[in-house]
């Protein structure tokens, strides 16, 4: 033996999967939905999606140099909040409004907070929101040329919502396949629910996140819709696909520092937001609720958390 | 050489010694008595550093290699439950899977509220397949004990738990079942801590042991397959504990093999058996990759309870960088006891005593699986380890103040 070997406490083996391979997994599993954007939107998408991605790396990486932190880019969490952000803003939004939201969502949000694992709310949501009442990001119309057609024969008031789900209140029958397939109104990532559900699919296979989550989230909107929505099934259907809906339940509850991490917290956690959501959706000013509801829920997480914990095997008294 | 009273040394240097003559015997009620391993000189008698960190009186044998025996081996005669602990004692046998629990402690209980012997196939940690070994190739010896504890002490029910990875020991075990209805051969899926005695138990019987009780409270008696198997070969030759079947491997090893060697063996001549090394190990381990003690140098030596040493290269040993913890949640839905480690932690670090206990470290078997599953590459365990010495020392101050 020529060098000394290494003296270390157990265990001796890791898995393998770090922060960074995780980060990657979920960059991988939302390439899909970026790619079906850009075919849906046109190039217009790309460059949205760029500008979040390089603002947000670059956001971060400044204010790790500005507070002489050790420079924290390299786990890819803001590749995968810039991406996300991103998918949640239409195509033609101004790009100078993406590098704000972009702004918002990591140093706002992330960094100050104490950066990666200490935000209590899901950046790319929070920037998404602040979008939204700021600029009234998400009222900009972005649509395929198809549904507009569809849309303004149908109804004549409704072209300049930005998803379906209002015109859907009026009346507006559309094909369910076009909004499987993302022929419709909507932010960049959340129209193709083919490409989403690959996306999450791929995430549940790798052991990213559970199923709980996005099932219990999005099967109970559809309960709800149905209930609240006259026992239409056609209606709850389309209203489960139209709106951010899979965007949020896949990708954005399941962020793991802003979500509980018991599989009864999930599901406390998706029930709650499915149920904001759709009171949003029926009764208020807004036509789109995840993004409130997941802000919401994040928020309660340290409780949901806490009142679900699992329970010690063999530990009765304390 | 096991948990409780170091044994008291009882032969002088100078001394002529032979394959199974006592050299040290039991020191109080839980202790075990020590049996030359070779025959030979005793030429040194003293204090060593162990690889698990004791410094302890060591006795040291140079081998004459004459392999002589001691001519006072005999079987022992087992007429009653009281001969059958006796030689139990007497073998210097204590819990071959790791522990080192002085085994005939285990055994006396009160064998009307003992609803099942449960034996412990299931591999304590990755690597290690020296249960296996045991169970493919002793089964003659485990039917041979077996047949004595049914019959002694009046045991109905002998459940065998295997992981299902184990096929040839599956088979092995299942023909000894054909040949007694008392023995049942439970296959267990692989994982780990399947081997760890409160997860064996659930998974064998259903039954939760509380936390800070034994097996015997909830009607179960836990025996490792290799420790039954040396109860059978003493009860047949009447030769104590002197040799250990030990896993060497690693991806540093030559040829990793299990090796049946005398207790007290170095590990460099363990790795000499198995070809040497292929490349400069970057960690040597005594146990598992789990659990077990990184030592400096192979300079060390298997004891009674030993299992498997490693030499893990490079590759293996790999440890990726600390980072922040990004609450994914898979510590505690990996930790068996369902505990939450990265809670446990942050406690720690406010030395928050109060918090430590609600959140229950104490039941913590220190498996090591959060720390392998943290994606941030968290020091987990450690703080676990940590937060129980504290606790420790606090109820110690506290008693000490009454």
């Amino acid at each position: 033996m020529t060098s000394n070997p290494r003296i270390s406490i157990s265990p001796h083996i890791h898995s393998g999967k770090t922060t960074q391979s995780i980060m990657l997994d979920v960059l991988i599993a939302l390439a899909p939905t970026a790619i079906a954007g850009t075919v849906i939107f046109g190039l217009r998408s790309l460059a949205v999606i760029a500008t979040c991605l390089v603002c947000c790396i670059l956001f971060e990486s400044l204010f790790n140099i500005a507070v002489k932190k050790e420079q924290t880019v390299g786990d890819l969490s803001a590749a995968v909040t810039g991406l996300l952000l991103a998918l949640n803003l239409p195509a033609n939004i101004p790009l100078w409004q993406a590098a704000v939201g972009s702004f918002f969502a990591i140093v706002i949000v992330k960094c100050l907070f104490g950066g990666i694992g200490c935000n209590f709310v899901n950046p790319a949501i929070t920037a998404r929101v602040f979008m939204l009442v700021s600029f009234g990001a998400m009222t900009v119309q972005s649509f395929p040329k198809k549904t507009m057609d569809a849309i303004s024969s149908a109804t004549s008031d409704t072209v300049s919502m930005s998803t379906p789900l209002p015109s859907l209140q009026s009346g507006y029958e559309p094909d369910l396949l076009d909004l499987f397939l993302g022929q419709k109104g909507g932010a960049i990532g959340e129209v193709c629910i083919l490409a989403l559900l690959l996306g999450g699919i791929y995430l549940i296979a790798r052991r990213v996140i559970t199923w709980h989550m996005p099932v219990c989230y999005i099967s109970a909107v559809f309960a709800l819709t149905f209930l609240l929505g006259g026992f239409d099934a056609r209606f709850a259907l389309a209203s489960v696909l139209s709106g951010g809906l899979f965007l949020g339940a896949i990708f954005m509850a399941t962020d793991y520092v802003t979500s509980p991490s018991t599989a009864w917290g999930k599901v406390v956690f998706a029930l709650g937001a499915a149920l904001i959501t759709v009171l949003i959706r029926f009764y208020g000013t807004y036509p789109e609720g995840v993004s409130f509801a997941i802000l919401f829920m994040n928020i309660i997480t340290p409780y949901i958390d806490s009142f679900t914990a699992r329970k010690i095997f063999g530990g009765g008294k304390a | 050489m096991h948990i409780g009273k170091p044994a008291h040394v009882v032969v002088k240097e100078g001394d002529h010694v032979d394959i199974g003559t006592l050299i040290a015997e039991q020191n109080g009620p839980i202790s075990s008595p020590i049996y030359s391993s070779i025959s030979g000189t005793v030429t040194k008698i003293r204090r060593t550093l162990m690889a698990t960190g004791d410094l302890i009186l060591a006795i040291t044998v140079r081998s004459d290699k004459k392999e002589t025996v001691d001519p006072s081996i005999a079987p022992p005669a087992i007429n009653s439950a009281e001969d059958l602990i006796e030689a139990i004692r007497a073998c210097g046998l204590v819990g071959l899977g790791g522990a080192g629990f002085p085994t005939y402690v285990k055994f006396k209980v009160d064998f009307s509220k003992i609803d099942a012997l449960i034996i412990n196939g299931a591999e304590c940690e990755p690597y290690i397949t020296s249960d296996t070994h045991t169970m493919t190739k002793k089964s003659d010896d485990m039917a041979y004990a077996f047949a004595a504890i049914e019959k002694y002490f009046g045991i109905k029910k002998i459940i065998i738990g295997i992981e299902n990875n184990k096929k040839e020991a599956i088979e092995s075990m299942r023909l000894l079942a054909k040949n007694d209805p008392c023995i049942e051969v439970r296959v267990l899926p692989s994982l780990y801590p399947q081997g760890g005695e409160k997860v064996l138990v659930y998974h064998t019987t259903g039954k939760v042991i509380p936390a800070g009780k034994l097996p015997s409270d909830v009607g179960c008696i836990v025996c490792n397959c290799t420790t039954v198997a040396a109860i059978g070969n003493y009860l047949q030759t009447g030769m104590p504990l002197v040799r250990k079947c030990v896993t060497v491997a690693g991806g540093a090893v030559k040829e990793p093999c299990n090796v049946i060697a005398p207790i007290g063996t170095e590990f460099s001549e363990l790795f000499k058996a198995c070809g040497g090394f292929v490349c400069d190990p970057e960690k040597i381990t005594y146990g598992g990759p789990m659990m077990g003690l990184s030592v400096p140098d192979c300079s060390f030596q298997i004891l009674k309870n030993t299992n498997a040493i490693l030499a893990l290269d490079k590759k293996e040993a790999r440890l990726p960088k600390t980072t922040p913890c990004i609450r994914c949640g898979n510590c505690t839905s990996h930790c068996p006891f369902g505990l939450n480690p990265a809670n446990i932690a942050l406690a720690l670090d406010q030395k928050d005593t109060q918090r430590l206990k609600a959140l229950r470290v104490d039941v913590c078997m220190e498996c090591g699986c959060c720390s392998y599953i943290c994606p941030a590459n968290r020091p987990l365990v450690q703080k676990n380890k940590l937060a129980k010495m504290l606790l420790r020392e606090e109820s110690a101050k506290e008693a000490a103040k009454k």
